[in-house]
């Protein structure tokens, strides 16, 4: 122990209604060092950065910033205090300049006049400092890739008088090529004395960049310490609280029939040329780097997207379909997006499980609602949802049981060939392991076809019997789970070649 | 149905309740006698037919700004064809088709169908164009030309969806311009017809406008909640993506809600031709905004995915009591528009306040 620490947060408690959300969080964070946060979805960190920026306000704990109580009011008054956050979704006005974007809210001004000169000059410099001086700051943002993007918010917030620096899954939207430098700014950053707190997934990221690390589960803090003294295997076992092996229940797999055959398929922009083959009972695992054409496979193989060349074919149907004719055909998808697309947040969960089967749900075109909602529960009973039955508005649901309700739509209209693209998003741990036990249930012992994206490997490497890794638009040849292992798909998800004996 | 949903649901009841209770005690017997009520009751009859097709509208996310022009072209139809000796079924046809054809062109252009829609309309103009001399028989003609080029452009994929608003918007001058047309600038005057003014005649249980709006709003209320084309239409209006996902033909479906809302407005036309005895083109002017405040008070979300139409009534009878009883009270027409504005404003900021207590 060297210095006292800059943030020091003991036992933060945080209550939403019925759900603690954080049950007593400890975290210290040292100037000068960069401090990676980690836990699975759902463990607490987004609140507990809520409640450091002044979005909540904590029920119960202590947080000392500088060894003075720190109880932001608001966002403002946390900025003030010279804690900056950069979050998931990026803060920015597409419309507005890099310039203008950068000081908005500060305009540098000349009377009532904003002294564009002075602008000019600030931006540069402040662009500098995340090294991209060379970058034009009169440009739109929204004309920007997700990189710089990225890099002007993170400018943004070092611009003011920063002592306290949070990234949350500041990697998410970049390319691997551009993680490396945002590292290293970061590291120098550190250098200068600012506190980093780095929340990341992405192990490979953490170790490289991070001096010690803390692990939230369940809404506390389960362990911290220096990166150097923990490994990989150590790390995850205390986010899951389990080991491994537990959460991806694995029945044997027979395959059968082919009921998804792709030739050369390619949607407007991606994919540009899929190639694969579904068989009844298993699990095909889809890995790949985001904006890869993961998203954009399953959406034209659904018909959200169009296909405008290739060969489509689901069971005995030929070509491609529109969504209707895929519900009609077995086929069910899952959307990656759930607030915005999964589901209809203010219906019910029963109109969310039968919205696509509705006319068959009918006599002579009319529903009775009280039945639809008694038709859902069992199957909201089998994934163990948990809500106050099927008329309950699924957005007071959580994140968990909102993805179980989308499940249970697939479930309920009995699809044969499921599309699920990020099952497991913004999903809890519990809620993960009845997931991952149900798509074991279906493939394995009901016959059903299952096709999964996920950015998760190990949870592909888990639930998938074999793996096809997406790169730029084109789908490699699957292999079998066993010829797998995280480093090899790694180096195909970037490379988009094969490597190993299995090639 | 748990407590808060229950109040959310009795809400506009509550304010009917209220309102009608500050006006009966402010302005007693004149404001609460029976003749006074059936007359509420029938100035409530046209706004209130239209707005149980806004409702559908807002239901589905989309607008109607158009619906007061709308309903003042359907009357100068009507009109014309009983000035030409055409007979009442026939007006009442020609009345409530119009705003069908009204929403088929919304509908149309908020999918993106904007070529077909050129298609069609310079088909069904040229035909009609052409079939001038046949006098009346040219607006048939024309119709069934415009409809079989409707129908045989079904091939054409090129889309522009265009937002509700922004169509209607249009609309909302280009319709009340044509209805100007159509009349050369004049109301269009015709014979009087005893049964059709006889709609919107105080007398019996209920005057038979009054009836129409009760069975348009039950149909439409019924076909909302049960059916599976309205609840297609909530999901559509709670997440569009989310329909699409799950199979819903959204612009097919859209579609249906303009054809079904405008044709509303085109019952309501009916109503206010018996009303007036005359084709007015500017008549129903502010309807839309109208028809809007009604669905809003009743608890409709602009967002789409609420609203229903016992609620739209409620609201729409709010504003009329407003009105009547301003009136009853001697209160000069601005204090009545100043009080209903207020009340819009408070019936949301009471719903949002009720949202957010939960």
């Amino acid at each position: 122990m060297t210095a006292a620490p800059l943030l020091s947060v003991s036992g933060l408690c945080k209550r939403f209604g019925p759900t603690l959300a954080l049950a007593g969080v400890d975290l210290q964070v040292r100037a000068g060092e960069v401090h990676a946060l980690v836990g699975e979805n759902g463990a607490g960190k987004s609140t507990l950065l809520k409640v450091l920026a002044g979005v909540h306000t904590a029920d119960d704990g202590e947080v000392l910033l500088d060894g003075l109580p720190f109880a932001p009011a608001d966002p403002a008054a946390a900025r003030d205090a010279g804690l900056a956050i950069i979050h998931q979704e990026l803060a920015l006005a597409p419309h507005l300049t890099v310039a203008e974007n950068l000081f908005l809210g500060r305009e540098p001004r000349r009377g009532p006049f904003v002294d564009r000169r002075r602008l000019r000059e600030l931006a540069t410099a402040a662009l500098a400092q995340v090294g991209r001086g060379q970058l034009d700051p009169d440009t739109a943002v929204g004309a920007l890739p997700p990189a710089d993007r990225q890099l002007v918010e993170i400018a943004r917030a070092l611009s003011g008088d920063v002592r306290l620096l949070i990234l949350d899954e500041p990697t998410s939207s970049l390319a691997r090529a551009d993680v490396e430098p945002l590292l290293q700014r970061l590291r120098e950053l550190a250098a200068r004395g600012v506190a980093v707190v780095y929340v990341s997934h992405v192990f490979e990221e953490l170790f490289a960049v991070a001096d010690r690390f803390t692990v939230l589960r369940d809404g506390a803090t389960v362990t911290s310490g220096a990166i150097a003294d923990t490994d990989h295997d150590r790390l995850v076992a205390a986010m899951v609280g389990r080991s491994v092996t537990d959460l991806y229940p694995r029945s044997r797999a027979t395959p059968g029939a082919v009921v998804l055959e792709l030739e050369d398929v390619a949607g407007v922009r991606l994919p540009r040329r899929a190639t694969l083959q579904l068989r009844a009972g298993e699990v095909l695992g889809i890995a790949g780097l985001i904006g890869a054409g993961r998203t954009e496979l399953l959406r034209a193989v659904f018909g959200l997207d169009p296909v405008v060349a290739g060969r489509v074919r689901v069971a005995a149907f030929e070509g491609a379909a529109p969504p209707a004719a895929r519900w009609r055909q077995g086929v069910g998808m899952l959307s990656e997006d759930r607030k915005a697309e999964g589901l209809m947040l203010a219906r019910s969960s029963a109109e969310n499980v039968w919205l696509p089967v509705l006319a068959q749900k009918a006599r002579g075109g009319f529903v009775a609602p009280r039945r639809l909602e008694q038709d859902a529960m069992p199957w909201l009973q089998r994934l163990a949802v948990r809500c106050a039955g099927g008329s309950q508005a699924v957005g007071e649901l959580s994140g968990g049981n909102q993805q179980k309700v989308a499940l249970a739509r697939l479930l309920a209209t009995g699809c044969e060939v499921l599309l699920l693209d990020e099952p497991t998003r913004g999903v809890d741990v519990g809620a993960k392991a009845e997931i991952y036990a149900a798509i074991d249930e279906l493939a394995h012992r009901h016959g059903t076809a299952v096709l999964v994206v996920s950015s998760y490997l190990p949870e592909l490497l888990g639930i998938a019997d074999r793996i096809a890794v997406v790169c730029r638009g084109e789908v490699l040849p699957a292999r079998p789970v066993g010829e797998c292992d995280e480093h090899a798909l790694l180096a195909a998800m970037t490379t988009g070649a094969l490597t190993g004996e299995g090639a | 149905m748990n407590p808060a949903r229950l109040l959310r649901a009795m809400g506009p009841s509550l304010g009917l309740f209220v309102t009608w209770l500050l006006f009966a005690v402010l302005a007693g017997g004149k404001f609460t006698s029976w003749s006074n009520t059936e007359l509420m009751l029938l100035q409530t009859a046209v706004v209130g037919t239209a707005a149980v097709g806004a409702t559908w509208i807002i239901v589905s996310g989309g607008i109607d700004l158009s619906v007061g022009s709308n309903i003042a072209l359907c009357t100068m139809a009507g009109a014309g064809v009983l000035q030409a000796g055409g007979g009442l079924w026939l007006a009442l046809v020609a009345t409530i088709a119009t705003g069908t054809l009204v929403g088929w062109l919304i509908g149309a252009l908020v999918v993106g169908a904007l070529p077909r829609v050129l298609v069609t309309l310079g088909c069904g103009g040229g035909v009609f164009l052409v079939a001038h001399g046949l006098g009346a028989w040219a607006w048939p003609l024309g119709v069934l030309a415009g409809a079989v080029a409707w129908l045989s452009s079904r091939r054409l994929s090129w889309k522009l969806p265009l937002s509700p608003f922004i169509v209607t918007l249009g609309l909302w001058g280009t319709l009340r311009g044509l209805a100007k047309g159509l009349g050369d600038n004049q109301p269009i005057y015709f014979e009087r017809n005893d049964t059709l003014a006889g709609l919107m005649v105080t007398g019996g249980v209920l005057p038979a406008g009054v009836w129409i709006l009760l069975a348009v709003a039950a149909i439409a209320a019924v076909l909302l909640r049960r059916s599976v084309f309205g609840r297609r239409v909530v999901a559509i209006g709670s997440s569009r993506q989310t329909a699409r996902l799950c199979g819903v033909d959204v612009p097919r479906t859209e579609m249906g809600v303009y054809l079904l809302g405008c044709t509303c407005a085109g019952i309501a036309a009916v109503l206010q031709l018996s009303y007036l005895s005359m084709g007015d083109s500017t008549t129903a002017q502010g309807y839309e905004l109208k028809t809007i405040a009604a669905a809003v008070i009743g608890g409709a979300s602009l967002a789409g995915g609420e609203g229903s139409i016992g609620g739209t009534l409620l609201g729409a009878l709010i504003m009329t009591v407003v009105d009547n009883g301003c009136t009853k009270l001697g209160l000069d027409n601005w204090v009545q528009e100043v009080v209903t504005g207020g009340i819009i404003v408070g019936a949301v900021a009471l719903d949002r306040l009720r949202l957010a207590r939960r």
